[in-house]
């Protein structure tokens, strides 16, 4: 049996009937990555020798007749840009190749009181800035379902781990859709919290009134498991909210009987692919089916979104990424005086498009452009913010697309940053509204999977998870795992 | 023509709460360098500030001082610029919605009393402190102690109605007198807990456009920002009066040369691209919390000087010299609890006991004479137990002995001699052994008296009562 082919609940029921060890489980996914990884590089670092030791505390821990937590012993990934204590933590980014945190953020700690094994760090678009793993400093991850494809970013490692069996889950950080993306292209669920409902402590900023953490995994359970284990409030982090944590799995089956769903006009965007919008049409029907209502809205100032989240991420990027200037820590280049040696760390340390963003951010907060750009993107950013709540007076959920196309080609969009942005036009308004947002799997197009997604008001995840699972039960796709051309 | 100055000063003060602005480490002064430090503070990549609750109620204290509007909703911002001493190459700052807007004090120049306004009052985190392999411009390298990084501070800025070099340092006694006694801040300038940036332009009598302005910096004590404007001044009228144009700029004070140089150009001003701070949440200040604040401010100087001047007589001079800080106010409000006569314990904490604190680099908080000891033995002057004069040489052993002057006077045999009988055969004594003193008398010679008081003391080892000496030698001498 290949166990690294089941969901974490069921690793879970096998851990705690004996019928498998965390050890064993924890091999099963060593092993698979150590053949898959090669080809698909979901890995900027693997903590082999932490994970087994981890699993072996489970076991003793079950063996002693003790419970354990739902993720105890299961092995999962943390996207790159998530401290952990002893253990490099890159962003994929030249500047912090070497930097090894002296602390854990949140989310890692939380994950080690609940028993989970942690098998490594996944890649990402530098610093999460991208949308296909592209921009990575160091290498590109690969589509596990065409491994000539992108698997999306930023969080592109986390999502193709999941997908190819190298982790049970995953975290990523979503900013404008880096988590819902990937979990699109690779066919799997994703989910992007309420802003302030995963503390952002120790997640390293790229646009901080916009990043959320938030999990992988390749059923709706799971990822309602994995959001229970990393939610709640944190003091470290200012912006989290306090409102209890659920356990998001008790009411998965309440089904979608009277639940009126929001149908977003501008989410369908001229220039989609149009078997992705047939398959979601489709999807929207089935739901129907089931016993949802249907309710079409319009949502004016999504066409403003791309923008103002270029204007407000970039310009809290410029800021964020201020510190890496080769003094206190990260890469140091060369220089005669203090001007030069910061000029020449950033230019050394920062890819490209980090280095494009960070000019456009600095721009837009410029003395005599500041009104222009960030104040009007602030504003517009609150009408956007109105048009979800208006529409959720109305109805429990939106659906619409994870993104207009499938998985693209590696290189396909690299050298058009423009046509690259436009793959998170359906996800970036949802950062901005600071609503919650999964994306699960609803079909394919030509072999690639679609991702569909749900939207809901804030703090509305136990309910999205409930759509979710209603959909996914009426179909097979979570059951399918990519078959590896390379491997499998 | 004639000029009129305009000064407007920019106070930094370091808060002396326990713990940093956004993390927990100490704020405690000195250390082995980069020991006061986390993740927070070294600005590493993930971390995010929390605000110390400290820091907002020792700001809104502050406003209530300096009668500030207490701002319902304000918000903090980051101020980016590029410095090796702050870490994350910003500084977490107030921009458009400060806690404090709008308040004023009232200052005491050549006896008159002036308002000064006050424009803000913002909360904003410290940088860290660089040291130089060699000077600034030549050194070949440079190390950053981050012990200071993220020690609250509070900015206050004045308003431009300061008109002299004099009203700035007052103003900054005021300030610093205000701030000591809310106990907010240790204002030691030479620790750097309080420092202050000065700007200054002239304009034509008159004139009510303000002229172009020059900003000192590097100032470090009050005496030096009084010195640095009245230079700055003079530079200023002569460049006027000779048709030039001031150049917007900000000048460092040099203390030894006791001049200001041009440091940069202000017309190629930084563009710090402030925007709202992402990572925390704008502060929401309750109405009641501000009068709960309120309500358990302690009396404030003015109000203290008035008090002491309406209940106790003292000269509007004597009492802003005892009030300047509350250790002092304090030590005088202990003296007269314990008996004191209100205007001797002035004259003896204005006089003695200040001039061997000074002696002594003392503050009046480690002073080693309990007021309870000071009292006892003013009383015991009152009484006429000992002479003022005898007192002196009492409070010196009080002050180095430690013993109460009861116990002093008892042992050195110091108390007064007023006994009638005994005095009158010591004159008696004297006069018989002094006739050209005498004859000096009698021939008018008033002065003579003198040495033979002298006479009288030195055989009394200064211990005879001086009135009741004076008194019976001229019975004896007239013969009345």
């Amino acid at each position: 049996m290949d166990l690294f082919r089941l969901k974490a609940h069921e690793l879970h029921e096998k851990l705690t009937r004996r019928e498998v060890s965390a050890v064993e489980i924890t091999q099963s996914v060593l092993a698979r990555t150590d053949k898959t990884d090669t080809v698909i590089r979901s890995f900027i670092t693997r903590t082999q020798d932490a994970a087994l030791a981890k699993a072996k505390t489970v076991d003793e821990k079950i063996a002693r007749g003790e419970a354990v937590s739902p993720l105890a012993g299961i092995p999962g990934a943390l996207k790159d840009n998530m401290c952990t204590n002893g253990v490099k933590t890159t962003c994929a980014s030249k500047m912090l190749a070497n930097f090894i945190p002296p602390y854990d953020a949140t989310v890692t700690e939380k994950l080690a009181a609940a028993d989970a094994v942690i098998v490594g760090k996944t890649n990402l678009d530098e610093f999460a800035m991208g949308s296909s793993t592209e921009n990575s400093g160091f290498f590109t991850t690969r589509n596990p379902w065409d491994t000539d494809r992108v698997p999306g970013g930023s969080s592109g490692g986390s999502g193709a781990a999941v997908a190819a069996g190298e982790a049970i889950w995953s975290l990523g950080s979503d900013t404008g859709g880096s988590i819902r993306l990937p979990a699109a292209y690779c066919g799997i669920v994703g989910l992007k919290p309420t802003y302030g409902r995963v503390s952002r402590y120790g997640l390293v900023a790229y646009a901080s009134s916009l990043d959320q953490i938030g999990p992988f995994a390749r059923d709706v359970r799971d990822c309602a498991t994995v959001l229970g284990a990393i939610g709640g409030y944190d003091r470290r982090d200012s912006t989290s909210i306090h409102s209890p944590v659920l356990d998001y799995t008790k009411n998965l089956g309440v089904g979608v009987k009277g639940l009126k769903i929001g149908l977003p006009r501008e989410y369908f965007v001229a220039g989609m692919q149009p078997d992705v919008e047939s398959s979601i049409r489709r999807s929207i029907d089935e739901l129907v089916a089931m016993g949802a209502e249907l309710v079409e809205v319009s949502m004016p100032n999504t066409q403003y979104a791309l923008a103002t989240y270029y204007l407000i991420a970039t310009a809290e990027a410029s800021s964020n990424l201020g510190r890496y200037d080769g003094v206190g820590f990260g890469h140091r280049g060369e220089g005669n005086d203090i001007v030069s040696m910061y000029k020449r760390s950033r230019a050394e340390g920062f890819g490209p498009e980090v280095q494009r963003r960070i000019m456009l951010g600095t721009y837009a907060l410029s003395s005599g452009y500041y009104d222009a750009y960030y104040l009007k993107a602030l504003k517009v950013r609150t009408l956007i913010k109105q048009d979800f709540d208006r529409v959720f007076e109305k109805v429990d959920v939106l659906i619409a697309p994870t993104a207009p196309t499938t998985a693209f080609k590696v290189g396909e969009k690299i050298e058009d940053p423009l046509a690259m942005y436009l793959m998170d036009v359906c996800t970036i308004p949802i950062n901005l509204a600071g609503v919650p947002a999964l994306s699960l799997p609803c079909g394919f197009a030509d072999g690639l999977p679609v991702g569909m997604q749900i939207i809901g008001p804030h703090l509305s995840e136990e309910k999205i998870l409930q759509v979710a699972y209603t959909f996914e039960q009426a179909h097979d796709y979570h059951k399918q795992m990519a078959p590896i051309r390379e491997v499998d | 023509m004639q000029f009129e100055t305009v000064i407007g000063l920019e106070v930094h003060t370091e808060l002396k709460t326990a713990s940093k602005i956004f993390c927990g480490c100490t704020t405690e002064f000195g250390g082995e360098q980069n020991t006061h430090v986390c993740p927070v503070c070294l600005g590493l990549p993930g971390v995010l500030p929390v605000l110390n609750e400290k820091v907002l109620e020792f700001a809104v204290r502050t406003g209530i001082a300096l009668n500030c509007k207490i701002s319902p909703y304000s918000k903090f911002d980051r101020k980016n610029y590029y410095y090796p001493d702050l870490p994350k190459n910003f500084q977490t700052s107030q921009y458009d919605l400060p806690i404090c807007e709008g308040g004023y004090l009232d200052i005491e120049v050549n006896g008159e009393t002036k308002r000064i306004g006050i424009t803000r009052v913002h909360m904003e985190e410290d940088a860290g402190k660089l040291i130089h392999a060699g000077t600034i411009s030549n050194s070949e390298y440079a190390l950053v102690d981050y012990n200071r990084t993220g020690v609250p501070l509070l900015e206050i800025v004045s308003e431009p109605d300061i008109r002299t070099p004099e009203e700035a340092k007052a103003y900054l006694e005021k300030i610093k007198s205000i701030l000591s006694y809310i106990d907010v801040s240790d204002c030691k300038m030479e620790e750097g807990s309080l420092r202050c940036d000065a700007n200054i332009s002239l304009r034509p009598i008159g004139q009510e456009k303000l002229g172009t302005k020059a900003e000192i910096k590097n100032v470090n004590s009050f005496k030096a920002v009084q010195r640095a404007l009245e230079y700055e001044q003079e530079r200023q009228d002569e460049v006027l009066s000779e048709g030039g144009r001031i150049i917007q700029e900000t000048r460092t004070w040099d203390d030894s040369r006791g001049v200001t140089l041009s440091m940069r150009n202000k017309e190629q001003a930084q563009d710090y691209r402030y925007f709202p701070e992402p990572d925390l949440v704008p502060i929401i200040v309750d109405p009641s919390w501000v009068e709960t604040i309120r309500r358990a401010l302690p009396e404030l100087p003015e109000a203290r000087k008035q008090r002491i001047m309406k209940n106790h007589g003292l000269s509007p001079y004597d009492a802003d010299v005892i009030t300047a800080s509350r250790p002092m106010a304090d030590y005088y409000d202990a003296l007269l609890a314990a008996g004191a006569e209100a205007k001797a314990a002035a004259n003896w904490l204005m006089g003695e006991v200040s001039k061997h604190l000074n002696a002594c680099s003392l503050d009046i908080r480690s002073c080693p004479v309990p007021p309870a000891n000071l009292a006892e033995m003013i009383a015991l002057i009152e009484k006429g137990t000992i002479s003022g004069k005898i007192a002196k040489s009492v409070f010196e052993s009080m002050w180095t002995e430690g013993k109460a002057a009861g116990v002093i006077i008892k042992e050195q045999g110091l108390v007064q001699m007023s006994d009638e009988g005994e005095l009158g055969s010591i004159v008696e004594a004297v006069i018989a052994a002094s006739p050209q003193s005498v004859a000096d008398f009698n021939a008018g010679k008033e002065k003579a008296i003198g040495f033979l008081v002298g006479q009288i003391m030195r055989q009394t080892k200064g211990r005879a009562n001086p009135e009741l000496v004076n008194r019976i030698l001229k019975e004896k001498l007239t013969g009345k």
